[in-house]
């Protein structure tokens, strides 16, 4: 099992509703944000393109930040969501150099701190709040390697890419352009 | 024109708009650990070659700076945490992966070593020194006899401690200036060239201070050269790496690095430790000084700069 | 200078003291959502939820509070019932939560005081405020008739308040929704087929074929429903055409994008009138069933042709006929947006005429896909004596201007309050609730000239926006979070209402409208009008007498009713009677005709801007509205700022970058108070700027967002005035650029 989530770009209108959605549902102190919006603007005016990706951690298949962590703190559970035991974290900031997708901060009670695909509501059989709350419903999550997922069937015909695959970490956030 | 931005109003402190989450509590670890390596090193060559007769400062003296050095160091490391208070679980655990669990396990290691090893000429240190204890002066006898073993375990474990420093940071693949498999070896070099200048430094021995700077020219010389090759595999590499390579040839690092770092802090102590060799006389605290405060810089400028390249954005 | 009213910035050092101390007692006590022992998520089996519909902008989503064992708000979430929402709140309404928190709110009532010879506010007591709006009331009803009492609002206090007008004797109610946003429309809506849109809109967008966009930004305004059916279509690849000078987020995802020259979108939609006409397009069997109007029609858009109108708006013949062909081959389920606010030029309403006859040409008006039938339920009114008559109201006012203006034209009370405009009747003191009027009035002048004119102003509202400057009594009022208030009972596919209850007590000393306005008429010898102890007593009235129950609603939140005013749509030739005076669509309206107004629209052209002046547009962002969010917390989180879009030809030309702060100074000299942030980008015209409204707030008090941004509201000092009901057009403002600080003081 494994959770992913596809990002459909033709549909994002860049409310950022999904990061204010996980800020009040992870209790996520102000000025910081598990998940956020990129703008990308291409051309000249009048032929101009612009793509709008949610991005937060892409819960890496071949993590940097779980190998390079020194106490085990940041570690994979079921599902493959990386996720961080705050009283294992020594607060070292080891696995935030290691991200290349900048997705990881410093919480201010000490700790290091990020998406964590919203783990107690899928415990719960919730859907992650960011999926759950898009208007334009542009967010898929589930099981990617259950071919009747969510998930699965939004990567079905439809091109995608992910973010820095030259990184190599594997990332399971697929961007459906 | 292109555009990428963040609209959700991203500004995470540290984070945004680039990455400096360590600040000086790291680049001087890196030096301490730099210069403990390259000072233990020694000690333990020499020692191993026989020669501490002549090599007094080398094997005795110097080596009393390690211990310092290191718990300086530790500590920090130890400040630059931002969950302090669980800094023990770093010892709860092994992990291969983490080149920060390896430091940690390596210092948990090293750091008693150096003790040890300065405890065993403290008497030659302070000549009154009475260790009071009837155990720890036994402990200590015990030790003073096996000196040559510390000696080797000494010699392998500051090459792991010198490398370390340098794998801590090219084990982050994310920032394009650290990720390159010369940075172990150049770190190595550059402190075990610090702690070359320290003994020498602090040597009253002519001989001593000659074999020493002529060593640390031959190291200098490896360190020219590995940086060399560093520019060169950033400049053949992927567009991140080239880019990175760019802060350093006309970008924002440039004159600090190569004025402070190559010239002032490699180039022209060589020469100095040429012509003190030649038999000109020179203040033998110019190029110590300058290659220790190369070593600084260099780390500072290092973990600035490779913070702040990236993949993305 | 001393004028009567001064802006009162900052606040006295008795009142704010007393407030900070107030607050800080209550914050320890509260523990705040973001408290630092409370780390981790809550998991929603440990919390309470309660009905609520959200009021953060007008779209009234229903949704749930979520209160936890600490009875602190944590998250607000969509009920999955709610056509309006889906299940699924807009950002604003997700951070709705900010509203509750901010410890910026307005905390006790305030009085105006005079100390010293510096005019300041002062904490009092709820008893001293109301008595002393009471007596204020008392006096102007005595002195001068209490028509002459005026009330500017805007959402869910209005209800309350207006109640409390009508039985006070006065029907000057004025909310800017008419003038200042959506009047245009609905005039130019209701001569054509005999009905408003409303809100809101009745726009079958999930069922279209074709979606029409005339400048109407969705996606970055947040109108939810709409956003989440344009979502869908985009999903399953329907055509969007936008119309707009801007790359709009909408635009971007169009299959048709026509970078239209400003102040040209008239010529267009004429253009493809004629295009619809002389091919043969318009759906002809709409047409002759109908409307009335066609051959008069025909004759007067002859020569408007595509190149004609190519001439005007830059937008190519051959795509001017493809789009049209595209609505006609989508047709019925074509959809040519009426858009919201539409205030732009002055001759707005001919315009939205415009819109709408395209509409009923392609025959949208009714159908699948175009327009439906909307529907409301009505809610039963609690008994109350009969209002008395007033003896004259706002229109009395207007001498025969404005003729079409349904609603009161707030720059029209503005006016009425200055005697040296020498109306026939005066307006001479103001209630404002719910609605940031310097932020709100192009023409901000006659804004102040008219506030220092009247004898009384009371605000009632939840924070310190800029309007309590100039008060003489605050009120504050509780968020919607907090309180019971009348039940949503907006128009939609299906009737249905929501019901809104407080999840917690009020903070401090807030308290809701409903009791306000209560407390004020029982003082005001009105209390056979409020004959209630607490407003959920009303509430359980109404629902009983709709078949459900107070109870009942508090566990589901939403209820549904059955259609009873017949289908959503036109059947295939079904008979229809339109509500105008043809009883058909009129192409050619009888009623602008009574009126002397062009009963077809004919395009003017409109004054451009002089060479290093730029047109100002403005709009929104996704995660605003209007100036009310911009000091909430986790909407500030998501911008805490308005930058101005330059085009990057442009830049070069002034040599500006990205991030660089510059003042705006417009065509009247005026200049922003505080810089703005440049945002070289291509996706702005090189003859325009644009900037999201709702910033530049100059009230200290707002301790987030004072001073950030600059307000464009400010910049809009050129009004032009529809003649036929009294729209402020906005869009005729030019800007140029001021890199040096020109060293102005925050403006009073």
């Amino acid at each position: 099992m494994r959770y992913a989530m596809a990002i459909d770009t033709k549909k994002c209108v860049g409310c950022s509703d999904c990061v204010v959605a996980c800020q009040t549902e992870n209790n996520v102190p102000h000025g910081y944000c598990r998940d956020w919006i990129v703008e990308n603007v291409s051309g000249a005016y009048p032929i101009v393109e612009i793509e709008l990706r949610s991005e937060r951690c892409n819960h890496c298949e071949n993590a940097p930040c779980v190998r390079c962590c020194p106490t085990g703190a940041s570690h994979t559970v079921e599902g493959g969501i990386v996720m961080v035991t705050h009283d294992e974290c020594i607060g070292c900031g080891a696995c935030i150099q290691s991200c290349p997708y900048d997705a990881r901060y410093s919480h201010p009670d000490g700790y290091v701190d990020k998406c964590t695909f919203c783990q107690h509501r899928l415990e719960k059989g919730q859907n992650t709040a960011c999926v759950d709350v898009c208007p334009t419903k542009c967010l898929h999550f589930g099981d990617i390697e259950d071919p009747y997922s969510d998930v699965s069937l939004a990567l079905k015909n439809r091109s995608w890419k992910v973010l820095a695959p030259e990184a190599g970490t594997k990332p399971q956030l697929y961007f459906l352009t | 024109m292109k555009e990428e931005l963040f609209i959700s109003g991203r500004d995470i402190p540290n984070i945004d708009p680039f990455l400096n989450i360590w600040h000086w509590q790291i680049p001087l670890y890196l030096f301490l650990g730099g210069l403990a390596a390259g000072i233990m090193f020694f000690a333990g060559l020499f020692t191993i070659m026989g020669k501490e007769k002549e090599m007094a400062t080398t094997v005795k003296w110097a080596p009393f700076l390690v211990p310092i050095a290191l718990v300086l160091g530790l500590f920090a490391l130890f400040l630059d945490l931002k969950h302090e208070m669980y800094f023990w679980r770093l010892y709860t655990t092994v992990r291969m992966g983490s080149p920060m669990s390896w430091g940690a396990w390596t210092l948990m290691l090293v750091t008693p070593l150096s003790m040890i090893w300065s405890a065993t000429y403290l008497k030659e240190a302070v000549p009154n020194w009475n260790w009071k204890f009837k155990m720890i002066e036994q402990t200590i006898g015990f030790f003073t006899k096996k000196r040559r073993e510390m000696a080797w375990a000494m010699m392998f474990l500051a090459v792991v401690l010198g490398v370390y420093t340098g794998i801590l940071l090219s084990a982050f693949n994310a920032r394009p200036l650290w990720n390159t498999s010369i940075l172990g070896p150049l770190f190595l070099v550059s402190g075990l060239s610090t702690g070359l200048a320290t003994i020498i430094w602090m040597s009253k021995n002519k001989t001593e201070r000659r074999i020493m700077s002529q060593i640390d020219i031959v190291l200098i010389a490896v360190e020219l050269f590995l940086i060399v090759h560093l520019f060169m595999g950033f400049l053949s590499a992927t567009a991140v790496q080239v880019e990175a390579a760019e802060l350093f040839l006309g970008g924002q690092f440039t004159v600090t690095f190569w004025v402070f770092v190559v010239i002032l802090g490699l180039a022209f102590p060589a020469v100095l430790e040429i012509l003190e060799l030649r038999g000109f006389h020179i203040p033998i605290w110019i190029p110590a000084l300058l290659i220790l405060f190369g070593g600084l810089v260099f780390r500072f400028v290092m973990v600035e700069a490779g913070q702040i390249t990236r993949y993305l954005y | 200078m001393k004028t009567r009213r001064e802006f009162i910035k900052i606040s006295a050092v008795g009142a704010g003291a007393a407030a900070i101390g107030l607050s800080a007692v209550n914050i320890a006590g509260l523990k705040l959502v973001n408290a630092a022992n409370d780390q981790t998520a809550v998991s929603d089996e440990e919390m309470t939820s309660f009905p609520t519909y959200c009021e953060v902008c007008f779209w009234k989503c229903a949704g749930w509070t979520y209160v936890d064992k600490h009875k602190n708000i944590r998250k607000i979430i969509g009920n999955i019932e709610d056509p309006h929402c889906n299940g699924r709140l807009c950002p604003r309404g997700t951070g709705g939560v900010g509203m509750y928190t901010d410890e910026d709110r307005l905390k006790t009532p305030l009085i105006r005081e005079t100390v010293n010879g510096e005019q300041v506010f002062r904490k009092a007591s709820w008893k001293e405020a109301l008595d002393l709006v009471a007596s204020k009331m008392k006096d102007v009803a005595n002195k001068y008739g209490p028509e002459s009492f005026a009330l500017f609002n805007h959402g869910a206090p209005g209800e309350h308040f207006k109640h409390l007008l009508h039985a006070y004797g006065s029907e000057n109610e004025g909310e800017p929704a008419w003038a200042q946003c959506r009047g245009p429309r609905e005039v130019g809506f209701s001569a054509t087929f005999g009905s408003w849109i409303g809100s809101p809109e009745p726009t079958d967008i999930r069922d279209t074929n074709c979606l029409v966009l005339i400048g109407s930004h969705i996606g970055e305004n947040m109108h939810n429903g709409q956003v989440q059916e344009v979502a869908d279509i985009i999903g399953r690849n329907a055509t969007i055409i936008t119309v707009d000078p801007r790359l709009s987020t909408v635009a971007s995802k169009s299959k048709y994008w026509l970078p239209i020259k400003p102040a040209t979108d008239l010529a267009l939609l004429l253009s493809w009138i004629h295009v619809l006409i002389y091919e043969g397009l318009y759906n002809k069997d709409y047409v002759e069933q109908y409307t009335m109007g066609f051959e008069q029609l025909k004759e007067h858009v002859k020569d408007m042709t595509p190149e004609w109108a190519y001439g005007i708006t830059t937008i190519e013949p051959s795509i001017i006929r493809k789009t049209a062909r595209e609505m006609a081959n989508a047709a019925p389920a074509v959809i040519v947006h009426p858009g919201r606010h539409v205030v732009w030029y002055g001759d707005d309403s001919q315009r939205e005429r415009a819109i709408a006859i395209l509409n009923a040409l392609l025959g949208s008006w009714g159908k699948r896909g175009g327009f439906y039938f909307k529907e409301a339920i009505s809610v039963p009114k609690y008994p109350h004596p009969q209002y008395p008559h007033p003896e004259w109201s706002w229109k009395d006012n207007l001498d025969g201007k404005y003729p079409l203006s349904s609603m009161a034209i707030t720059t029209e009370l503005l006016a009425a309050s200055i005697p040296e405009f020498e109306y026939k009747h005066q307006i001479k003191a103001w209630m404002v609730a719910g609605t940031n009027l310097p932020l709100t009035i192009p023409n901000k002048e006659l804004f102040k000239t008219a506030a220092e004119a009247v004898e009384f102003i009371v605000v009632v509202d939840t924070m310190p926006m800029d309007i309590t400057g100039y008060a003489d009594v605050v009120l504050p009022e509780c968020t919607y979070l907090e309180r019971f208030d009348a039940l949503r009972a907006a128009p939609h596919r299906e009737p249905n209402i929501a019901l809104r209850m407080p999840a917690v007590e009020p903070k401090y000393e807030t308290k809701p409208s409903w009791w306000i306005a209560k407390q004020l008429g029982e003082r005001l010898g009105l209390g056979d009008f409020f004959d209630y102890d607490d407003f959920s007593e009303v509430l359980d009235w109404q629902l009983k007498k709709m078949g459900t129950s107070l109870d009942e609603m508090k566990k589901i939140g939403i209820k549904m009713f059955d259609r009873k005013s017949g289908p959503l749509y036109l059947a295939d030739g079904e008979e229809y009677h339109f509500n105008t005076n043809s009883g058909k669509i009129e192409l050619y309206s009888t009623e602008f005709a009574e009126l002397g107004f062009d009963p077809m629209p004919k395009f003017t052209k409109h004054p451009e801007p002089e060479d290093g002046f730029y047109r100002l547009i403005y709009g929104r962002a996704p995660m605003h509205t209007f100036s009310r969010t911009s000091n909430n917390h986790n909407l500030f989180d998501l911008m805490n700022e308005n930058s101005v879009w330059i085009n990057p030809k442009v830049a070069e030309l002034w040599d500006l970058k990205t991030g660089q702060k510059i003042w705006l100074q417009n065509q009247d000299g005026i200049v922003s108070t505080f810089p703005i942030k440049v945002r070289v980008t291509e996706r702005i015209r090189w003859d325009s700027v644009y900037m999201v409204h709702g910033f530049g707030h100059d009230n200290k008090k707002l301790t987030r967002t004072f001073g950030r941004g600059a307000s464009d509201t400010q910049l809009i000092t050129n009004v032009m005035v529809d003649p036929m009901m009294g729209g402020t057009g906005m869009r005729g403002n030019f800007v140029t650029f001021i890199t040096e600080n020109p060293g102005k003081e925050a403006e009073a």
